[in-house]
């Protein structure tokens, strides 16, 4: 099969390098290279069960948190093999956060939902919690709806709402990278824009990767996209370019849906 | 035909179902007829505060009984809480998914052992190391605290309170792990996914999101351990006064009746263990109900 697989100009953030991971027997991604840009939006597209949400799952190793799973090969986060054996997962997991296909609110107040990530870090000086807890609200674009009701159960909240004070807890603690799975896939299409609009904006300051079944969505979020087909990469290149003149005749059937 | 066997079939589904009911109301009615001489002797309420059980003087009343069942329930409710929703977090969280299996049906099996095996165990084997090594050790160190001073007894409430919790804690744990089992991945990711430990994801999202399945579980616990008999029969020295620490004998309601039925010569001490057992019926009757209401409404909430 043809694979086209472009280098970037942009600084590297992440480099992954002939990765191939398993679940158990099954070869869910299959000699892996792919390049993430620092502070743009890379986005991974391909039908259902390509292998985009388990890549997104390698980077932050939430595959260690169930038996069975194997890893061959590299990623690197600022040039250091984050599959090394000796890797602290927890202090990666804070570097490289998460936001997942449905909102995740705990059952607590919405200050102790985003305040949980830096409570960890071992922040415990009320008035660094409180500032960092606006910060974080702000930059999810939450601040204005919650700011009068901070002690209210977060499952008060609307479902747009707590997918964006996930959003909240995920950057309160200031990851360099931050990794969406399918983020709009359980939410109406107002609070899907407002979501697109918030990642693109995250996108200028942290490094975003995102995986999504919309072609539009990635087409509007982001600078860079990845076509994957049965675990396998088959083209990246910057957004543009894949959606307007893709080089390979597989990712032009997707794009243009004659398939997925 | 197939019509008439589905009828059939409902119609035994539903006798049976009214049968049990029936039989649990006959019982309560039962209680209650025989227990009418000491109802009109003592009165009801005053019964259950009445701290005298003479049967030489025919004089009776609730309150040692009382106490007793539900001191020596809360003791055992205090340490089998813990213990089960730690067993609970091992199978959920810890342990490998190979031996998962393997743990549950042995703490299950916990269950099936006979009660008396567990009194026989409380009076010969715990009693003895109780009172020389435990208790001693305790009154030494945490005899500041209210209740935990005194003497060694071995035999009494906190025997029985142990015993208790070894029998309420397959229950107790196994409804736990059920809860447990219904947190979604996905909440627990989103904790990892912030840099959280095993021990912070159960602390911060697995314990508050099944609180009140872990209620539930605690409260068919407690259900199960006010009414059981033959092994607090054996090891709570069933005396009755009002305990000044918790390792003094006393004695429950279901110990003392398995105790007197046989003893009971006049017709007013026998009505007075009719009225303990209906105080018993009517204890257990509303904690069980309480446990499974929270269960009912907790399944509506996940489904």
């Amino acid at each position: 099969m043809d694979r086209y697989i472009a280098r970037i100009q942009d600084p590297v953030k992440i480099e992954i390098r002939h990765l191939n991971f398993y679940y158990g027997q099954f070869h869910a991604l299959k000699d892996i290279n792919l390049q993430i840009a620092e502070r743009k939006v890379t986005a991974l597209i391909g039908p259902s069960g390509c292998g985009k949400t388990t890549l997104l799952r390698t980077m932050n190793r939430m595959h260690d948190l169930y038996p069975g799973n194997r890893y061959e090969g590299e990623i690197l986060l600022d040039g250091r093999n984050i599959l090394d054996r000796k890797m602290d997962l927890m202090e990666l997991r804070q570097r490289v956060g998460m936001v997942f296909q449905k909102p995740t609110p705990f059952n607590a107040s919405i200050f102790d939902n985003v305040a949980f990530g830096l409570k960890l870090k071992g922040i415990r000086n009320r008035r660094e919690l409180e500032e960092r807890v606006e910060k974080a609200l702000r930059d999810a674009a939450l601040w204005d709806e919650v700011k009068d009701k901070l002690k209210e159960n977060a499952l008060s909240l609307s479902g747009g709402q707590q997918q964006r004070l996930s959003i909240a807890r995920a950057i309160a603690v200031e990851p360099e990278v931050l990794l969406f799975d399918e983020p709009t896939s359980a939410l109406d299409p107002v609070s899907t824009s407002k979501i697109e609009e918030l990642i693109r904006r995250l996108g200028q300051s942290m490094t975003v990767v995102i995986v999504t079944h919309n072609m539009q969505q990635a087409a509007r979020v982001s600078d860079y996209t990845a076509f994957m087909y049965f675990g396998e990469i088959i083209e990246f290149n910057s957004t543009d370019i894949i959606f307007t003149r893709p080089r390979i005749k597989l990712t032009e059937d997707y794009i243009t849906g004659r398939f997925g | 035909m197939e019509r008439f066997k589905d009828r059939l079939f409902r119609g035994f589904a539903f006798a049976s179902t009214l049968l049990v009911i029936l039989v649990v109301i006959a019982m309560g009615i039962l209680l209650l007829v025989q227990s009418r001489p000491a109802i009109e002797k003592f009165g009801f309420i005053q019964f259950i505060f009445r701290d005298v059980w003479n049967p030489v003087e025919d004089e009776f009343g609730g309150l040692y009984a009382v106490v007793g069942t539900l001191l020596s329930s809360a003791i055992a409710i205090a340490i089998a809480t813990p213990v089960s929703i730690g067993i609970a977090i091992f199978i959920t969280e810890l342990s490998p998914s190979a031996l998962r299996g393997i743990f549950s049906s042995v703490i299950e099996l916990l269950a099936a052992i006979p009660s008396i095996i567990y009194g026989m165990w409380g009076l010969f084997v715990l009693a003895p190391i109780l009172k020389h090594r435990v208790e001693p050790w305790m009154i030494e160190h945490l005899g500041f605290i209210p209740f935990f001073d005194g003497k060694p007894y071995g035999i009494g409430l906190f025997n029985a309170g142990i015993v208790l919790a070894v029998m309420i804690i397959p229950y107790i744990s196994s409804i736990v792990r059920e809860v447990f089992s219904l947190v979604p991945d996905i909440m627990k990711e989103a904790a990892y996914a912030v840099g959280a430990t095993r021990w912070e994801v159960v602390r911060h999202v697995v314990i508050p999101y099944t609180r009140s399945g872990i209620m539930a579980g605690i409260i068919l616990g407690l259900g199960r351990a006010l009414g059981e008999t033959m092994a607090v029969t054996f090891v709570i020295g069933n005396a009755y006064r009002i305990p000044s620490t918790i390792y003094e004998p006393s004695i429950t309601i279901a110990s003392s009746l398995a105790n007197e039925f046989t003893e009971a010569t006049t017709d007013l001490h026998l009505s007075s263990l009719f009225l303990l057992a209906f105080i018993l019926f009517l204890i257990t009757f509303v904690v069980m109900s309480i446990g499974r209401l929270i269960i009912m409404r907790m399944g509506r909430h996940v489904a």
